[in-house]
C-alpha cells in the first residue's frame, strides 16, 4: 500500500491515508511506529492498572479497582480451568494478557476515526493508524508467539520423538506417512494463520466501515456510526475473547498426550 | 500491508507483557483470591459450628428445664404426702391422748367413789354404834358389845 500515491484527493485518498501506517525504514526493516506506539501504550495501560491492583490486593474486602480486576482475572481463570487441565504457571497469565491487550488494541477502534490522526498531523505526523490490531504485524506477532509456545509445549510434554511420531503416524497410521505429515503440518500452521487473520480481518473491516461512514454527509454520520460503534463494542470484546480461548485450547491440545 | 520488522517489535512487546503479567500481576491476585476463598470458607464453617453449638445448648437447656420441673413436682408430691401423714399421725395421737385422759378421769372418779363409800360406811357404823350405845347404855357391857359391832362393821365392809 505504501507504493501508492497518497496525494490523490477524494474518497480513495482519504481512505488510503487513514490506512497507511506511520513508518520508518525500508523494505523488511520498516517499523510501523504508530502500531508499536499504541500497542505499547495500551499494554502499559493494562499493566499499570493491574499492577496497581495486584500491589494493593488484599484478601479482605476488595475496593473498586480490585473488584474489577478480580472479576476479569476470575473470568479468565474460569476459561483456562474449563479447557486446560494440566498445571502451568504460564497459560493463565498468558490468556489474561492476550485478552486485555487485544481488547485494548481493538478498543482504539472506538475513537473517532479522524481525532487522533488530526492531532497527529498537528504535531507534524503525516500518517497515523491508531488501531494496532488492523496491522497484520501486531496480530501475527501474537499468533506466531502462540505458535512457538504450541511447538515448545508439544516437544516438552511429548518429547521430540513423541511429537515427531504424532506428526508422522497420526491420524492414519504409519502406512500413509507422507499424507499424515502433510495433514499435521497444515493443521498446525493453520492455527497461527487463522488466529492472526481472524483478528486482523475483523478489525480492518470494522475500521474501514468507520472510515466509509466518515465519508458520508455529516448529518447521516451519527445515524450510522453510532449503531456500528455499539455493535463494535461487542465485536472487539468477542474477538479478544476468541483469541484468548483459542490460545488456551491450542495450548491444552499441545499438552495432551495421545 | 506488509510483514516487516514491526512483527519482531510486537513479539518482543508481547513477550514482555506476558512476562510481567506472569511475574507480578497474576500470582498476587490469585493469592489474595485464594486467601479470601479460604477466609470465607472458614467463616462459613465457624458460623455452622456456632449454629450447631447453639442448638446443642438449647437442647441442654430444655432438658434441664424438664428435669427441674420433674424434680419440683416430685418434691411437691412428697411434701403433700408428708403433710397428710403428719395430719394422720396427729389425729391418731389426739385419739390416744383422749382415751388416756378419759381412762384417768374414770379411775379418778372410781377412786373418789370408793373414798366416799368408805367415809359413808364409817359414818354409818359410827351412827349405828352410837345408836346402839344409847339403846343399850345400861344393860350391856360396853366391852362385850363392841366386839359384836365390830364384826357387823366388818360385814358391812364386805357389802
Amino acid at each position: 500500500m505504501s507504493t501508492e500515491t497518497h496525494e490523490t484527493g477524494g474518497a480513495t485518498g482519504y481512505i488510503v491515508h487513514h490506512l497507511t501506517p506511520l513508518s520508518s525504514g525500508e523494505g523488511f526493516w520498516t517499523l510501523h511506529l504508530d502500531t508499536l506506539f499504541f500497542s505499547i501504550s495500551v499494554g502499559g495501560f493494562f499493566l499499570f492498572w493491574f499492577y496497581k491492583a495486584a500491589c494493593n490486593s488484599t484478601s479482605g474486602v476488595p475496593g473498586g479497582l480490585q473488584n474489577f480486576v478480580e472479576m476479569i482475572v476470575e473470568f479468565v481463570d474460569t476459561q483456562v480451568k474449563d479447557s486446560f487441565h494440566g498445571r502451568s504457571a504460564l497459560i493463565a497469565p498468558l490468556a489474561l494478557t492476550i485478552f486485555l491487550w487485544v481488547f485494548l488494541m481493538n478498543f482504539m477502534d472506538l475513537f473517532p476515526v479522524d481525532l487522533l490522526p488530526m492531532l497527529g498531523s498537528a504535531m507534524g505526523l503525516g500518517y497515523l493508524r491508531v488501531v494496532p490490531s488492523t496491522d497484520l504485524n501486531a496480530t501475527f506477532a501474537m499468533s506466531i508467539s502462540v505458535f512457538i509456545l504450541i511447538i515448545f509445549y508439544s516437544v516438552k510434554i511429548k518429547g521430540a520423538i513423541g511429537f515427531g511420531k504424532e506428526l508422522l503416524f497420526q491420524p492414519f497410521g504409519p502406512w500413509l506417512l507422507p499424507f499424515n505429515l502433510l495433514l499435521k503440518v497444515v493443521e498446525e500452521v493453520a492455527k497461527p494463520i487463522s488466529l492472526g487473520l481472524r483478528l486482523f480481518g475483523n478489525l480492518y473491516a470494522g475500521e474501514l466501515i468507520f472510515i466509509l461512514i466518515a465519508l458520508l454527509p455529516w448529518w447521516i454520520q451519527p445515524l450510522l456510526s453510532f449503531p456500528w460503534a455499539v455493535f463494535h463494542i461487542l465485536i472487539i470484546t468477542l474477538q479478544a475473547f476468541i483469541f484468548m480461548v483459542l490460545t488456551i485450547v491450542y495450548l491444552s491440545l499441545a499438552h495432551e498426550d495421545h | 500491508m506488509s510483514i516487516n520488522l514491526t512483527l519482531i517489535g510486537q513479539m518482543i512487546t508481547f513477550m514482555l507483557l506476558v512476562w510481567f503479567t506472569m511475574k507480578y500481576i497474576w500470582p498476587p491476585l490469585m493469592d489474595s483470591l485464594e486467601e479470601r476463598k479460604k477466609k470465607i470458607a472458614e467463616g462459613l464453617s465457624a458460623a455452622e459450628r456456632g449454629r450447631h453449638d447453639m442448638e446443642r445448648a438449647e437442647k441442654r437447656a430444655t432438658d434441664l428445664l424438664k428435669d427441674a420441673k420433674n424434680q419440683a413436682a416430685e418434691i411437691v408430691n412428697l411434701a403433700q404426702k408428708r403433710a397428710s401423714e403428719i395430719v394422720e399421725e396427729s389425729k391418731h395421737d389426739a385419739k390416744t391422748e383422749g382415751a388416756r385422759l378419759l381412762a384417768a378421769a374414770q379411775a379418778d372418779i372410781e377412786h373418789q367413789v370408793q373414798q366416799v363409800k368408805d367415809g359413808l360406811r364409817q359414818q354409818v357404823s359410827e351412827l349405828a354404834i352410837s345408836a346402839a350405845e344409847q339403846i343399850l347404855q345400861k344393860e350391856v357391857d360396853r366391852k362385850a358389845h363392841a366386839e359384836m359391832i365390830k364384826s357387823v362393821a366388818a360385814r358391812l365392809d364386805k357389802a
